[in-house]
């Protein structure tokens, strides 16, 4: 009977805020939390770019790192970034956009296509360090790759895919059927329906996940530390072992080498990801723009 | 005008998984007229359409018995491309669905999956259907704009010349007109009449009064049977079935 009592007495609380001042109550609660999201991103990125943007110089970029990088420059570790992340997508786009392909266009649900999405939603949730491991037992040892460009590129390849896959299958399967049935009716077969009329559509989305996976490449650090080494010297080709940015930022802080370093790393890093996001973008606007 | 048989349906049965959709259907349908396939909701209209172009093979758990002949021969013979009759049956939707890229390119969508490639090869034909839709003046200034800019009657006569690049012989439409306008429907109703020269047009209008406007012939069709077919004043003047005339009548449907 009391506890009655108390959830009536509740309810007439409740009742008493009026639509409108919960409506206010709601926006306020909304907009704090965008802002306090800006802020906090604002003031990472800030606060790096403050720290790290003045040991940029023509130096830090063109000359590789001396003293176990006290000093000279992160020109080789650029280069090992770009082309680790490279080698992983290359290899993983069209594996990605072919399996999302294949979900959406060229078989029905049914078990085969549950577990190849469990696999891959199982795969996205696996913490870097055991792709790192895999990638280290399998293409260092076992396929004697050694540590190189290769081998870290392959095994950030097998860590974005499910991204990529997850991705593009969203976006395939946003694109209209009306524009498959137009095609076909057209005279299409499914291969041209599939390039002509779904993946101009698509091809926004897709981009997403590649852009998501080349940000998570270009970052990652446990597992291309135990497969691409952690070498100093501006590689040779993709066989050559090399030290990422992420990883060489990760060294220099870790080591206690030189946070100014460090710091010029981190803030090349974003500026990096920043322009590969811009171009992208452009390079996608571009392809679109015809049909809007 | 000799009068021959452009499509011959014998028996046509239509199953979607367990469900019959279309029942003993058979009819005869002349060329260079216009057919109008109507009847209530769910009677199949749309149904009977898509199995003319084989587009119900994109059905999964779709089943079809009996024969379309169409110029005699047998569309569901194996030895029939269906990439071929698709376009020699070409097919207008109810929505207006241009491709989301230029006027040119959707009028040209066809033609390129033929093969042709060039600019040059194409402009004639865009053209063509374009004028052939009544279209030709509105956009010749804009062919590289995008396609979903035009108003939705622009739209769906776009369809309708984009269907006309592929040069089909047999046009079907299905309530072409159900998302427009009266003054596009009036538009789109009188292209029909003059596209009949040249083409088979086979119509599921999307009321009676449209089958009435712009059919030479028309067939009742009713749960997925065909309860009766012949002339339109015929069947509209003196149904010989009660279902018909009370559908007509508007008291059902």
């Amino acid at each position: 009977m009391l506890l009655r009592n108390t959830s009536l007495e509740e309810n007439e609380v409740i009742m008493k805020i009026s639509s409108r001042t919960a409506q206010r109550i709601a926006k306020t609660l909304i907009w704090a939390s965008a802002l306090f999201v800006i802020v906090i991103l604002l003031a990472i990125i800030i606060f790096i770019l403050i720290k790290g943007v003045p040991e940029i110089s023509w130096q830090f970029l063109t000359e590789i790192p001396r003293n176990m990088g006290r000093s000279g420059g992160i020109s080789s570790s650029i280069v090992g970034t770009l082309l680790v992340t490279a080698v992983a997508v290359i290899i993983a786009t069209p594996f990605g956009v072919g399996t999302a392909f294949y979900l959406t266009e060229y078989t029905r649900e049914g078990k085969v296509t549950r577990i190849i999405r469990f696999s891959a939603e199982s795969l996205s949730g696996i913490p870097s360090i055991v792709y790192g491991l895999f990638g280290f037992i399998f293409f260092v040892m076992y396929l004697k790759l050694g540590w190189s460009i290769l081998s870290g590129g392959l095994t950030l390849a097998v860590m974005i895919l499910p991204t990529i896959i997850r991705t593009s299958e969203e976006a395939i399967r946003t694109v209209s059927y009306q524009y498959r049935e137009v095609s076909f009716s057209l005279g299409g077969t499914k291969w041209q329906t599939i390039t002509r009329a779904v993946f101009p559509s698509a091809v926004r989305g897709i981009a997403v996940g590649v852009i998501l996976g080349i940000g998570r490449c270009v970052a990652e650090t446990a597992a291309v530390i135990l497969t691409a080494g952690s070498a100093l010297r501006m590689p040779e080709s993709i066989f050559s072992p090399t030290r990422t940015m992420a990883e060489h930022f990760y060294i220099l802080a870790r080591e206690g080498i030189s946070m100014e370093k460090a710091y010029g790393t981190a803030a090349l890093l974003i500026i990096i990801i920043f322009i590969i996001n811009v171009v992208a973008n452009m390079l996608i606007n571009r392809y679109v723009a015809k049909g809007h | 005008m000799i009068q021959q048989s452009k499509i011959v349906i014998k028996d046509l049965n239509f199953f979607y998984q367990k469900k019959q959709v279309i029942r003993d259907f058979s009819l005869e349908i002349p060329s260079n007229e216009i057919l109008a396939v109507f009847g209530p909701a769910n009677s199949g209209t749309t149904t009977f359409l898509r199995t003319l172009n084989r587009l119900c093979d994109l059905i999964p758990g779709a089943r079809m018995e009996g024969e379309i002949l169409l110029d005699g021969k047998n569309i569901f013979d194996p030895d029939i491309s269906v990439t071929e009759l698709r376009r020699k049956v070409g097919m207008v939707f109810d929505v207006p669905t241009p491709l989301p890229m230029s006027i040119f390119d959707n009028i040209a969508y066809g033609p390129r999956l033929g093969g042709k490639k060039t600019r040059a090869s194409l402009t004639d034909g865009v053209e063509k259907a374009l004028r052939m839709a009544a279209l030709w003046d509105e956009v010749k200034d804009r062919l590289n704009t995008p396609a979903l800019r035009l108003s939705g009657g622009q739209q769906q006569r776009l369809c309708i010349a984009r269907v006309l690049a592929l040069e089909p012989e047999v046009i079907l439409l299905d309530r072409p007109c159900s998302a427009l306008d009266p003054v596009s429907t009036a538009k789109i109703e009188e292209s029909l009449k003059q596209l009949k020269e040249q083409f088979t047009i086979i119509i599921a209008p999307h009321n009676v009064q449209q089958a009435g406007r712009v059919a030479d012939n028309v067939a009742f069709m009713l749960m997925g049977s065909l309860i009766e077919n012949g002339p339109t004043g015929k069947v509209f003047e003196n149904p010989q079935d009660k279902r018909t005339s009370d559908y007509i009548t508007g008291r059902f449907g």
